[in-house]
């Protein structure tokens, strides 16, 4: 049992640093999702776990080993990509046998480990197959187990469900949270831009932007506090308003509302309240903004509103209204103190 | 990274005769459209005429030597010489062993151009189509130049020794032929394995070596398999174009090497002996396309057990 840690490590090609001074850890048994947008350096993190790049400065380490300078045949980690990557003149179970005659498994070995790898993906009866003879979904599980067969402490998952659609995607994500359960002891760095794998399948989320990591937290942490702008908006949908920092909350323009501080903006200074469209509601209460209605969304189960309030555009999401205001009314909002964040003010992004 | 779809089947063209061209079933014909085979007439009537008729000529000669009635006296004649028996037996060594020296070269070589990455690899890879365009006795001049009796090799050697041969004296050997043939023959078999080469997807070596593969072991149960109907296409077409090399022979073993087309040409330019030229040129035939069959035969079976295992 043994995880994966990040120390400074540092990837750049030629001129560009792709990767900057990353320090993160998974623990043993641990799911860490890394999420960011494209190009945040992702799949470079996870390549340089694999052994595929050679990070310029900065250590890498399985359990207490450390394998930077280790050529990936002998780093002993599982390994799942987007496009599958299956040998296409092997059978189904001679792919997931790869990895044990590599490894030199007894023989007499070789067969029970396939069975059991294919069990847990479902794919026994698919044994006999060539790769082109199986949908995508199959295909994915088949390189799941080809993973799996040789028992590794870490999994490393580059948006293994990338390449499926929608139906398919949601129900391999409950496949692979079933497997975590059945591998407490698999450590797994799960690549991803789909912050609903993440928040779904992961543990801890590793949120990346342009090279570094942004955050790190729990889903639950980082949805309900985050301590960026970047991760309030990647994660989830966001109310970004800016705001002066008051003794005991938080002015907007010209309104006072009564938020929990945040430990590092004093007051005076200017700070972001993120708040949570789906945590405003119609009407005056404690938090109350109120503005212009400018657009209505029917979105079946709920109404989203967009109330332009002293030039600021605020999303609300409210349940399903019976009578829903003109466009143009005068309305209020409002929100519970203990739901809203106050960040330090970044640069703002879309 | 390049992603290349790795869900669809693969299907590997295969250019030589024997490979799996898909039919297509023939539906019912519309009435009054030309028929297939009147489509197939004139290209056949062209080849029956510039490539089957000659070849009826050659085959008629060595039958009926005097022009008339059928004979196989000059079979007799020539398989009973010692020339012609030597003649074939080199041919057969020779083709035999630059085939496998190509092959084995190629792949080393196509291996290194396609998965190790250092500077001038593409410009390397280009070089090989060049190559191929180049007249098989060019390489055997340049062969002259460095390991001939007053080649570089032993110009060195005397200038450093004093001595006044150089070591280097078996252009005119069959080794020299052998040597000649391999260096030609291999970008042959590079083409087509580059190609397959540039098929095979990043992602499944590095899937390979994530599972513990070594190197060696990736060339061998991932790259290989891969390659190899293209490894068997690039092989028998050098094998072919071995057991018929006349310039290479001509120009390194003249001497001391003769091969079945060296043996025609001297037949027939050489000492006149038209009907023995023909013999033996009907003999080279027989010979490439059994050799031929032979091969494919194997390879063949190779894929039919590949898919089976
Ligand atoms: N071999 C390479 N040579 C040069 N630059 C590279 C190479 N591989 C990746 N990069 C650059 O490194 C940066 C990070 O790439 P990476 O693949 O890690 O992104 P990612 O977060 O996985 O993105 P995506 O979500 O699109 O997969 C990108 O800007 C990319 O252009
Ligand atoms: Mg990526």
């Amino acid at each position: 049992m043994s995880g994966i840690t990040f120390e400074n490590v540092t990837v750049a090609y030629g001129r560009t640093v792709v990767l900057d001074a990353l320090d993160l850890t998974v623990r043993p048994g641990e799911v860490m999702a890394l999420l960011g947008p494209s190009g945040s350096g992702k799949t470079t993190a996870l390549r340089a776990v694999a052994g595929f790049v050679q990070p310029a400065s900065g250590r890498v380490l399985i359990g207490d080993r450390d394998v930077t300078a280790l050529p990936p045949h002998r780093r002993g980690v599982g390994m799942v990509v987007q496009q599958y990557a299956l040998f296409p003149h092997m059978r189904v179970d001679a792919n997931v046998a790869f990895g044990l005659k590599a490894r030199k498994a007894p023989r007499a070995g070789i067969a029970a480990r396939v069975a059991e790898a294919l069990e847990m993906t479902g794919m026994t009866a698919y044994a006999r197959r060539y790769p082109r003879e199986l949908s995508g979904g199959q295909q994915q599980r088949v390189a799941i187990a080809r993973a799996l067969a040789v028992r590794p402490d870490v999994l490393l998952l580059d948006e293994p469900l990338s390449a499926l659609d929608a139906r398919l995607r949601s129900g391999m994500l409950a496949e692979l949270a079933r497997l975590h359960r059945e591998l407490p002891d698999v450590s797994m760095l799960y690549v991803t831009h789909d912050q609903v794998e993440a928040l779904t399948l992961a543990d801890r989320v590793a949120v990346m932007d342009s090279a570094r990591l942004q955050d790190c937290g729990t889903p639950h942490d980082l949805y309900r506090r985050p301590r960026s702008e970047f991760t309030a908006s990647f994660v989830g949908d966001a109310n970004l308003l800016p705001v002066t920092v008051t003794e005991g909350g938080a002015d907007f323009a010209g309104t006072r509302l009564d938020v929990p501080p945040a430990g590092d903006v004093a007051p005076g200074a200017s700070a972001t309240l993120c708040v949570r469209p789906h945590l405003l509601a119609l009407g005056a209460g404690p938090n109350t903004l109120r503005g212009t209605l400018t657009e209505l969304q029917w979105r079946g189960a709920t109404h989203r509103l967009c109330v332009d309030v002293a030039g600021h555009r605020v999303k609300a999401d409210v349940r399903e209204l019976r009578e829903a205001p003109p466009l143009g009314a005068e309305v209020a909002l409002h929100f519970a103190g203990e739901d809203a964040v106050l960040l330090p003010t970044g640069v703002a992004r879309g | 990274m390049a992603e290349r779809g790795g869900s669809e089947p693969r299907t590997r063209p295969f250019p030589f005769p024997g490979g799996q061209a898909p039919r297509t079933p023939r539906g019912p014909r519309a009435r009054g459209a030309v028929p297939a085979w009147a489509l197939a007439l004139p290209p056949l009537a062209v080849l029956g005429l510039v490539f089957l008729y000659p070849l009826a000529l050659v085959l008629r000669q060595s039958v009926s030597p005097d022009g008339g009635g059928f004979s196989l006296s000059a079979y007799g004649d020539v398989l009973a010489q010692a020339a012609f028996r030597d003649a074939l037996v080199n041919t057969v060594l020779i083709a035999v062993g630059a085939t496998l020296g190509a092959v084995v070269l190629g792949f080393a070589l196509a291996l290194v151009i396609a998965f190790v990455p250092f500077p001038g690899g593409k410009a390397l890879s280009r070089f090989v189509d060049v190559f191929l365009s180049f007249p098989s006795f060019l390489i055997t001049l340049a062969l002259l130049f460095v390991y001939g009796t007053a080649g570089m090799a032993n110009g060195l050697w005397t200038g450093a020794t004093g001595a006044a041969h150089g070591p280097f004296d078996f252009l005119h050997t069959p080794w020299g032929v052998l040597l000649a043939e391999v260096t030609y023959f291999t970008p042959f078999v590079m083409r087509p394995l580059l190609a397959a080469f540039s098929q095979v997807e990043t992602a499944q070596l590095e899937a390979a070596a994530s599972l513990g593969a070594t190197a060696p072991r990736i060339v061998r149960r991932v790259i290989l398999p891969e390659a190899l109907p293209s490894l068997a296409a690039g092989g028998s077409l050098v094998l072919v174009m071995c057991l018929n090399e006349f310039g290479i022979v001509l120009f390194t073993g003249a001497k001391g090497v003769t091969t079945l087309p060296t043996l025609v040409y001297g037949k027939a330019i050489l000492d006149g002996d038209y009907t023995g030229a023909c013999v033996v040129a009907v003999v080279n035939i027989a010979l490439s396309v059994a050799l031929y069959g032979l091969y494919r035969s194997i390879t063949s079976l190779n894929g039919v057990r590949r898919a089976r295992a």
